[in-house]
């Protein structure tokens, strides 16, 4: 609005033109005040709050600044315990989705759109549907006399009853199925995006099935996979609801600390600490992944 | 057998050849199919305990479901933030996404990116937040903060399909009818909105399905009377194993089931968006 102003001063020639810039740039605000409503929604949601607790972190015993909450996380050996227990848990979920998405995601690219569709609603029903359910459903399954206990004694692969759930076990199975459609659907999209004619190219070359697809396919596929991996690594680093049941009270992540310091000890100080060592975490993670590729549109998998 | 030999792929790889693809592929697909469906016959089973496949057969579990007030209660309450949170995120995310869409500043991406942060901020963090906020103006455990919270969360979604919507629209046809004299907001209502309706119903019906399967902000700020389908469930699977949680989830999974069906079947055909 200023440049237009000054422009218009400058030479009085051009007074209809400047106008017209200026009508412009209103009618442009005026568009973009649309966002607007949207974005208090996300200032009273997300920043005050988050603002809040960053501020409440760095605050100390005396109610001064202070670094006694992230020092506290350095000292105590229960917090080195968590961290490992995230990891771990993050990537050996995000391990196990790659090793039973890509080959689903790589079945669905390969068959013609209208049966993907049909064959998609496999990945989209557990998606849309509430991971309580889901859990609940492991919870059912995975139990001393579950199905899956009384299946494996049948076929013979263990005697006795086996402890599936309420462990490590239990949360692992409950987590790769809850992330999977997380890793199929950007890795489905990103493997439709790849030029037949690319296959077809290496086949004319002289290469079997086997050498293409290892040589051509599975390279041009990569980005979708890291995408989709990243998805899934940074949504297992916050999660809280799997671990708390199937867990079973052993499998301690970082949400699950941060709700138990607030229901036990009411310290807000420590738990905001672990939630910005979280956050802090899972934006450097994104930040990785937004280096790799354009990460937006992989987001959601449907641009 | 003719089947078995036929190429399958540009490679001349040969539907035999591919037949452990096959196997496997319909494997993972029971297994993430195969817990959803799960709880709808365990929901008419007459046993206490959890099993599978069940012995006997009853409709207990949804007489104790609709004969229990602290069920109905919340279910009650589930519906209707799940409904407000439609109402309140699927208009400003159309708004948003439209401003986005047609603006040229310079800004539009950063303030795209700034609207999409409730899909990266840990929700953990979020329902925190909120309750220390709330607890500091007093909105915890009021339908009304619980909205707003869930308004949050589905407001990415709701712009991302949306955004979408547009993109597939030719918006030249706008600036026509603007050119014939039709202010933006008629011509957005009476052009470009009937032409993204899909979207927008998309966009609706996943803002509902959002803050109704939402759980963690939920336990944190919701609460007493105005507690939700979800915080009771995670405190009956957590605590004890109540079956009544069965048929509750049948009802969840075929509404889910429901609106999932009606967005792949309601969209344009060829063009899902």
């Amino acid at each position: 609005m200023a440049r237009a102003d000054a422009d218009a001063s400058r030479s009085g020639r051009h007074l209809h033109g400047a106008a017209l810039k200026r009508q412009h740039t209103r009618e442009q605000w005026s568009v973009l005040s649309l966002v607007v409503p949207a974005l208090i929604v996300i200032v009273l949601i997300i920043l005050i709050p988050l603002s809040w607790l960053f501020y409440l972190s760095f605050l100390g015993d005396n109610g001064g600044f202070s670094l006694e909450n992230y020092h506290k996380m350095t000292q105590y050996k229960s917090y080195y315990r968590i961290f490992v227990t995230t990891f771990q848990v993050s990537i050996l979920t995000t391990l196990a989705c790659i090793a039973l998405g890509y080959p689903l995601a790589f079945f669905l690219a390969q068959l013609p759109p209208r049966w993907a569709g049909v064959f998609m609603l496999a990945v989209l029903l557990p998606f849309w549907t509430s991971l309580l359910v889901r859990t609940y459903a492991w919870l059912v399954l995975l139990q001393k006399r579950g199905i899956l206990n009384e299946f494996a004694m049948q076929v013979g692969l263990w005697e006795t009853p086996i402890k599936l759930v309420h462990n490590m076990t239990g949360t692992l199975i409950g987590m790769a199925h809850i992330m999977l459609p997380f890793l199929i659907l950007p890795l489905y999209n990103a493997m439709r995006k790849i030029d037949k004619d690319m296959m077809h190219a290496a086949a004319n070359l002289g290469a079997n099935p086997i050498n293409a697809f290892w040589r051509v396919y599975f390279p041009l596929s990569l980005p979708g996979m890291v995408a989709g991996s990243l998805i899934v690594f940074v949504l297992c680093l916050g999660f809280y609801v799997t671990p708390a049941v199937l867990g079973g009270g052993r499998v301690i992540m970082v949400s699950n600390q941060i709700t138990a310091i607030l229901e036990n000890q009411f310290d807000w100080g420590a738990a905001s600490a672990l939630g910005v060592v979280l956050l802090v975490a899972t934006t450097f993670t994104l930040y990785l992944a937004a280096r790799v590729f354009k990460f937006d549109a992989a987001l959601f998998g449907r641009d | 057998m003719n089947w078995w030999n036929r190429p399958a792929a540009d490679t001349q790889i040969t539907h035999g050849g591919r037949l452990w693809l096959y196997v496997l592929s319909a494997i993972i697909m029971l297994l993430l199919v195969a817990p959803t469906l799960i709880v709808v016959p365990m929901s008419f089973s007459d046993s206490q305990y959890l099993e599978f496949p069940p012995s006997t057969w009853s409709l207990r579990w949804y007489e104790e479901y609709l004969g229990s007030t602290k069920w109905m209660r919340a279910t009650a309450t589930s519906f209707q933030v799940g409904l407000l949170t439609m109402l309140v995120a699927t208009p400003l995310g159309v708004m948003a996404a439209y401003a986005l869409f047609v603006s040229r500043h310079r800004a539009t991406k950063a303030i795209f990116l700034l609207l999409i942060t409730p899909m990266i901020v840990p929700v953990i963090l979020i329902a925190i937040g909120t309750f220390y906020a709330y607890g500091r103006v007093g909105m915890n455990n009021t339908i009304a903060g619980l909205v707003l919270a869930h308004s949050a969360l589905a407001l990415p979604i709701a712009i991302i399909v949306v955004t979408a919507g547009l993109r597939s629209y030719d918006l030249s046809q706008e600036q026509v009818a603007r050119s014939l004299g039709a202010t933006r907001t008629k011509a957005f209502f009476l052009i470009t909105l009937p032409q993204i309706r899909f979207s927008v119903i998309t966009a609706a019906l996943l803002s509902f399905l959002t803050s109704f399967d939402e759980v963690i902000i939920a336990i944190f700020v919701s609460g007493g009377t105005n507690a939700t389908l979800t915080k009771h469930m995670f405190a009956a699977l957590r605590d004890y194993i109540d079956p009544t949680i069965a048929a509750i989830s049948t009802i969840m999974v075929i509404l889910s089931s429901a609106l999932l069906l009606s967005i792949q079947f309601l969209g344009p055909r060829g063009n899902k968006n």
